[in-house]
């Protein structure tokens, strides 16, 4: 109705903007969002000209480190990050995807180690003539970037 | 992790590949020698393999070491429901190395990780088994006097046959032209043609067995296996196809030889057995040489 959402202005923090509105959730889970005691201010479903329907994340008081920003590299490449202090975005973090991925990938093997005895995953990322390919560092199963399966 | 273990064919190097094989020469010139004495080497079949458990227990007791372990997990503590990993470590506590054999795939690679003792992968599900690898490198080499610049058949289940594949990784060192001879269900991978391409190996596919292998000097059969198809006529017709007998050799190379990891069923007609280019039960036979070669390398035991 060209009404403005109207979201609490950020002082200190984290902005994550431009994710796919069916990967937000994912986003959360990833970053253990669910457990933080911090104030978190979520959107979902906003418009967005480039991807349609977007989702948003505000964190307050907590810069994200590079390697806690990365590990979603991986299902919302083109998400940005802008880190905040006093009101003023010190840091626009490219998101890059890391050689090796942990925990967050669930194996699609059904008879590889990591799916059953408690083992942390690890996968190797690898780019085959442009595709990313994750390889599973027990089993050695490859898949490609978008059939991986997020725990 | 112990470095020394041995999980994966591409953990070993062409020099560490050539070593073991050297190495592999004098055990077969000299099997029986005391340099394992004292050591206690654990043989953990989490699955029942006889074939490599026989292999690697003979060639350590050749050697002067002594076994522990168990030929089966129902006779485990793993079947109460302990971890690999608490198993791996109790272990550790009695033995110098240990060989698993284990149903689940990167179960090897977990183990190495976690072992304070060197581990021997002897198969983790359809991934790796590295001596067999090993094993057929040997032979090839005994065979031909050379690993370089020969034209390898590779026959049966392609698709889901782990030894030819890692054969495939481990003669990428070697120069090698392959020729791939599978039904189109059991095709080799695309990723193991990829891989040629990038190493530069020659590659041909057919899916007619017949007389495709006149230029090669090994012919390595597998197992068409029955569990892999959905359409058992399309078997039924396979099976046949795919058999080698021994009217179909007599164009091929006078060097020929021919490999299967075994077991066989009908894959190949007994009365190959009798030529001379039958070569796939002193392939068994090497098996032992070579896991002496992989048992010392990993306790570091050559030079004692």
């Amino acid at each position: 109705m060209g009404k403005e959402l109207k979201v609490a202005v950020l002082k200190n923090g984290t902005v994550i903007d431009h994710i796919p509105a069916d990967k937000l959730f994912k986003v959360v889970s990833i970053l253990h969002l669910d457990k933080t005691l911090n104030q978190i201010t979520l959107a979902n479903n906003l418009d967005s000209a480039k991807i349609g329907s977007k989702g948003l994340i505000k964190i307050s008081e907590r810069a994200l480190e590079e390697d806690e920003t990365n590990k979603i590299a991986l299902i919302c490449p083109n998400a940005k990050i802008n880190i905040i202090r006093d009101f003023v975005v010190v840091e626009k973090r490219p998101l890059i995807l890391p050689e090796e991925i942990r925990e967050i990938v669930q194996c699609t093997n059904p008879v590889c180690i990591t799916n059953n005895q408690p083992v942390t995953t690890r996968f190797h990322v690898q780019n085959q003539n442009g595709q990313i390919v994750l390889k599973c560092h027990y089993c050695e199963r490859e898949v490609a970037q978008e059939k991986v399966k997020i725990k | 992790m112990s470095n020394n273990s041995l999980v994966s064919i591409s953990d070993y190097c062409k020099d560490e590949i050539l070593t073991i094989l050297d190495s592999a020469a004098e055990f077969e010139a000299n099997p029986n020698r005391k340099i394992l004495d004292g050591k206690v080497i654990a043989t953990l079949f989490f699955e029942p393999s006889t074939r490599t458990r026989l292999s690697f227990e003979t060639a350590v007791i050749r050697l002067g070491g002594s076994i522990i372990g168990f030929s089966d997990a129902a006779t485990s503590s793993s079947s109460k429901g302990e971890t690999l990993n608490d198993t791996i470590h109790m272990v550790s506590c009695y033995a110098d190395a240990i060989v698993m054999r284990h149903p689940l795939e990167g179960a090897a690679r977990y183990a190495a990780e976690v072992s304070p003792v060197p581990i021997i992968n002897a198969g983790d599900g359809a991934n790796q088994h590295p001596s067999q690898t090993l094993l057929d490198l040997y032979s090839i080499l005994k065979t031909q006097g050379t690993l370089e610049n020969l034209t390898i058949c590779l026959v049966g289940d392609l698709k889901y046959g782990r030894t030819v594949h890692s054969l495939i990784m481990a003669m990428s060192h070697f120069k090698p032209t392959f020729k791939f001879i599978a039904p189109n269900e059991l095709k080799m991978p695309d990723e193991y043609k990829v891989f040629c391409e990038k190493n530069n190996i020659p590659y041909t596919e057919v899916n007619e067995l017949t007389d495709n292998f006149n230029d090669a000097d090994i012919l390595y059969m597998t197992r068409v296996q029955k569990e892999r198809f959905q359409d058992l006529m399309e078997y039924e017709r396979v099976k046949n196809v795919y058999t080698l007998k021994n009217d179909m050799l007599s164009n091929s190379k006078p060097n020929l030889r021919i490999l299967h990891p075994l077991p066989r069923v009908n894959e190949i007609d007994p009365d190959v057995d009798s030529n001379e280019k039958a070569y796939y039960f002193r392939q068994a036979q090497n098996g032992l040489y070579v896991r002496q070669a992989i048992v010392s390398k990993v306790l570091d035991s050559n030079k004692k």
